[in-house]
């Protein structure tokens, strides 16, 4: 709890920014568009669950800052201010034609939405009564035993998800159980409202269950240790063998479309892995990372082409080549930027990026790389005879190959080598005093990273069978680079869960067109706020963040 | 014999003529000491000593083999040790793994642990604090931690830079204290620092030095006698 509680005039700043963010993501016309997608069928609309979310997470944060008897009277007043700038929109729209300065106000927005179908002089009370009523739920939940709080907490985030992806989720189970079985859980594109009360508390309950069995294994790991006991050994392997199976598994669960998304995620999570290691191990910020996806792409392609390019090998005769050639572009591009450090190493690995991509567009290289119509007809990779074309077959390529990319980095994380990244990512002078040579260790990170992020580029190229220029951008390397922060520099978990919530989440969000960056980017935002040591950080920069932490309060 | 020898060493920043012709020698076994006021070139010259510039004329002899153009991490392997000025320590390992850090050149896994020991008896301090992380210690811990660090390696000479950087009277004197200890258990010693009176103290011999010149040398005691380092570094008028 903290020391000094929230004053009124906070309270009512707080809902009033809810507000405001409601009140523009309504006027851009973000709030209709999801308004045609329902997350629980008659009942909530997408659009109608972002527009209240920002009011919930305001009148929580409030109630949690709140002296305990007033938390659920400053719960209510933030709802009740966020609705007041609402209002005030709603009540333009209502009695003016606002979409000469607002194109995007609808009356779907005006009507349907911010007065529930109503007149506005009953559409109004019931927004003011709808807002205040999620504000006094919210300082409910903040004020609840913390084991409660989390696990309901839990319940939300995971109907919320499961309800915002009802449409890919039913389509799954109508494939395996029919479409009985489906519509007894799902109204076509949405949750039945029974099922998303009976999800709640289901996951609310589970998740209560887990944290109190997670303690219990604890306590009991710890007496293991004490006893110099091989703590739960066989556990962890029961553990890591389900998880096998189910990745095995999983494209046939999973169906086409989300099988091609994954492979995408995949593909992003080699490059992740590969750029931690330059990024996160080693400390080198590295902006031009996507030049060897491209150089194993485009080395893919014209050894492979059967109508370009200068040699006509199969995938994996040429796979190994690939790996070669982005490892060797690596350790030249090491080379002169040796003495560089930070910011001067960041700009000039951004130039190198764009150089490849230049060089790949260019007419000079055209006879071999294609220009700007790129390199058709690569060849797919077989295997033991079947031809890998599907994307549940290439899902089990990029598997394989992040197995690789892991093996690797964990193997190099705890290693001699590992050592001297750490060393030379703390201090450099004091890395060299030490003993570290810091030629072999940069050249080192830069080309084992490189080998990594061509290997996925030689899989790119072998999914589509045809690359072009542009699909090798800069906003690619920016994009790893985000991921990795997301997910927590230096931490190998957090390149998965950065990748799937960069990469899979925009991609299945993509009937939200522009807004999908809109939110994309706000995300980024938050998150850099709320947890800036990243969604699984490594225990280094846990330390780091502690340290911080700790000079905040004076001892 | 001199165990390390510096020939009219010349280094430059750019245009900048920082050392002018620096020529010092340390013995086995002494402690040397190498005064001067801000920007006279005392880290300038153990930079270059260690190998992180490169003078553009003279050279720097260690135990008779040339090392002016040895890189520095080559150094550490040859018995050379630097703590560099601000401790430079790994701020987000602990203090052990900032030791273990130290003793990366070796693999002789026994002679480390007893080393580790040798370490934590001359500090008992980094002993209780060994899983802390290090960023967390106070400065004058950090300062015995990367003094300790650099022992790690074993090393025959130890060069320091300026240890008494930001530390409390009481904490300088403790750390000359074990500076006097290490030497006296045969590392050669050559300390660059502003506390002239303190230097001065353990010291067997010290050089002046005074914008990129040597512009004295002689015993410590004499030294501290001089009318000239008296008023210009010691305070005493």
């Amino acid at each position: 709890m903290p020391e000094t509680y929230i004053t009124r005039r906070k309270v009512v700043q707080f809902g009033l920014l809810a507000g405001l963010i409601s009140t523009f993501i309504s006027a851009i016309g973000m709030i209709a568009l999801f308004h045609k997608r329902e997350m629980i069928s008659g009942a909530l609309s997408m659009g109608q669950y972002f527009l209240f979310l920002p009011i919930a997470i305001m009148a929580y944060i409030a109630a949690r800052q709140s002296k305990e008897k007033e938390a659920y009277l400053n719960g209510v007043l933030a709802g009740a201010t966020a609705a007041i700038p609402i209002l005030l929109l709603s009540l333009l729209g209502y009695y003016f034609d606002l979409r000469q300065f607002m194109p995007n106000v609808s009356d779907t927005l005006i009507h349907e939405i911010l007065n529930f179908g109503q007149p506005f002089t009953v559409g109004a009370p019931l927004m003011l009564a709808a807002s205040g009523l999620l504000g006094l739920i919210a300082a409910a939940l903040s004020r609840m035993r913390e084991d409660y709080r989390a696990a309901i907490l839990q319940g939300l985030l995971w109907t919320s998800i499961t309800a915002t992806f009802s449409e890919i989720i039913n389509d799954r189970i109508r494939a395996f159980f029919g479409r009985n079985v489906a519509s007894l859980f799902f109204s076509s594109k949405a949750l039945q409202p029974v099922t998303a009360v009976v999800l709640l508390i289901a996951i609310s309950i589970y998740a209560y269950w887990n944290a109190r069995n997670k303690e219990r294994e604890e306590a009991i790991l710890l007496e293991d240790v004490r006893a110099k006991k091989e703590p739960g050994k066989a556990q962890r392997y029961l553990k890591k063998g389900a998880l096998f199976l189910l990745l095995l598994f999983l494209p046939l669960l999973l169906g086409t479309y989300l099988s091609e998304v994954s492979t995408n995620i995949g593909l992003y999570i080699i490059m992740g892995l590969g750029l931690n290691i330059v990024v996160g191990f080693a400390g080198l910020l590295d902006l031009g990372y996507v030049a060897f996806f491209a150089i194993g792409a485009y080395t893919v392609g014209i050894l492979t082409s059967s109508t370009q390019g200068i040699a006509s090998m199969t995938f994996w005769e040429a796979l190994p080549i690939a790996v070669m050639a982005s490892t060797t572009a690596g350790i030249l591009l090491g080379t002169p930027v040796l003495r560089l450090r930070g910011d001067y190493l960041a700009i000039v690995t951004l130039g190198f990026g764009e150089i490849i991509r230049v060089l790949a567009n260019s007419d000079l290289l055209k006879p071999y790389m294609g220009g700007a119509q790129g390199i058709l007809n690569i060849a797919r990779p077989s295997f033991f005879g079947v031809t890998l074309s599907k994307p549940e077959q290439i899902y089990y390529l990029v598997l394989a190959g992040i197995f690789i990319a892991w093996f690797i980095s964990a193997r190099l994380e705890n290693s001699r080598l590992g050592r001297q990244w750490m060393a030379m990512r703390e201090d450099e002078d004091v890395a060299e005093a030490m003993g570290i040579n810091l030629i072999n260790t940069k050249l080192l990170a830069f080309g084992i990273g490189a080998g990594l992020s061509g290997l996925a580029g030689a899989i790119f190229a072998a999914k589509l069978t045809s690359i072009f220029p542009h699909s090798f951008n800069l906003i690619i390397s920016i994009n790893i680079l985000s991921l990795i922060i997301i997910g927590g520099m230096g931490s190998m978990p957090g390149v998965i869960v950065g990748a799937i919530a960069l990469v899979g989440l925009p991609e299945l969000l993509r009937e939200f067109a522009e807004f999908r960056m809109l939110m994309y980017g706000a995300l980024l935002i938050v998150m850099m706020l709320v947890k800036p040591e990243g969604l699984l950080p490594s225990t280094a920069t846990l330390r780091e963040f502690a340290d911080e932490d700790e000079e905040e309060v004076p001892a | 014999m001199a165990m390390l020898e510096v020939n009219n060493v010349h280094t430059y920043y750019g245009h900048i003529h920082a050392l002018k012709g620096i020529s010092l020698t340390v013995k086995k076994g002494e402690i040397v000491t190498l005064i001067g006021s801000n920007g006279a070139g005392k880290t300038t010259t153990l930079r270059t000593i260690s190998g992180l510039l490169r003078p553009r004329q003279g050279n720097v002899i260690f135990e008779g083999d040339d090392i002016t153009k040895v890189p520095p991490h080559d150094l550490i392997y040859r018995g050379l040790a630097m703590v560099p000025e601000g401790r430079g320590i790994f701020a987000r390992l602990t203090v052990l793994e900032n030791l273990n850090m130290g003793a990366f050149s070796r693999s002789d896994k026994d002679g480390i642990k007893e080393d580790l020991e040798k370490v934590y008896t001359l500090f008992p301090r980094l002993k209780e604090r060994r899983s802390q992380v290090a960023g967390t210690l106070s400065g004058g811990e950090q300062q015995m931690l990367a003094i300790g660090r650099a022992l790690m390696s074993r090393p025959r000479m130890l060069l320091l830079d300026e240890p008494s950087m930001g530390l409390a009277p009481i904490l300088v004197e403790s750390i000359f204290e074990t500076i006097v200890d290490i030497n006296k258990k045969g590392t050669t010693v050559l300390l660059v620092e502003q506390n002239a009176t303190m230097a001065l103290g353990i010291a067997h011999r010290g050089y002046v030095l005074q914008t990129g010149e040597i512009v004295l040398s002689d015993d410590a005691k004499a030294l501290a006698e001089n009318e000239m380092v008296q008023k210009a570094y010691l305070g005493i008028e």
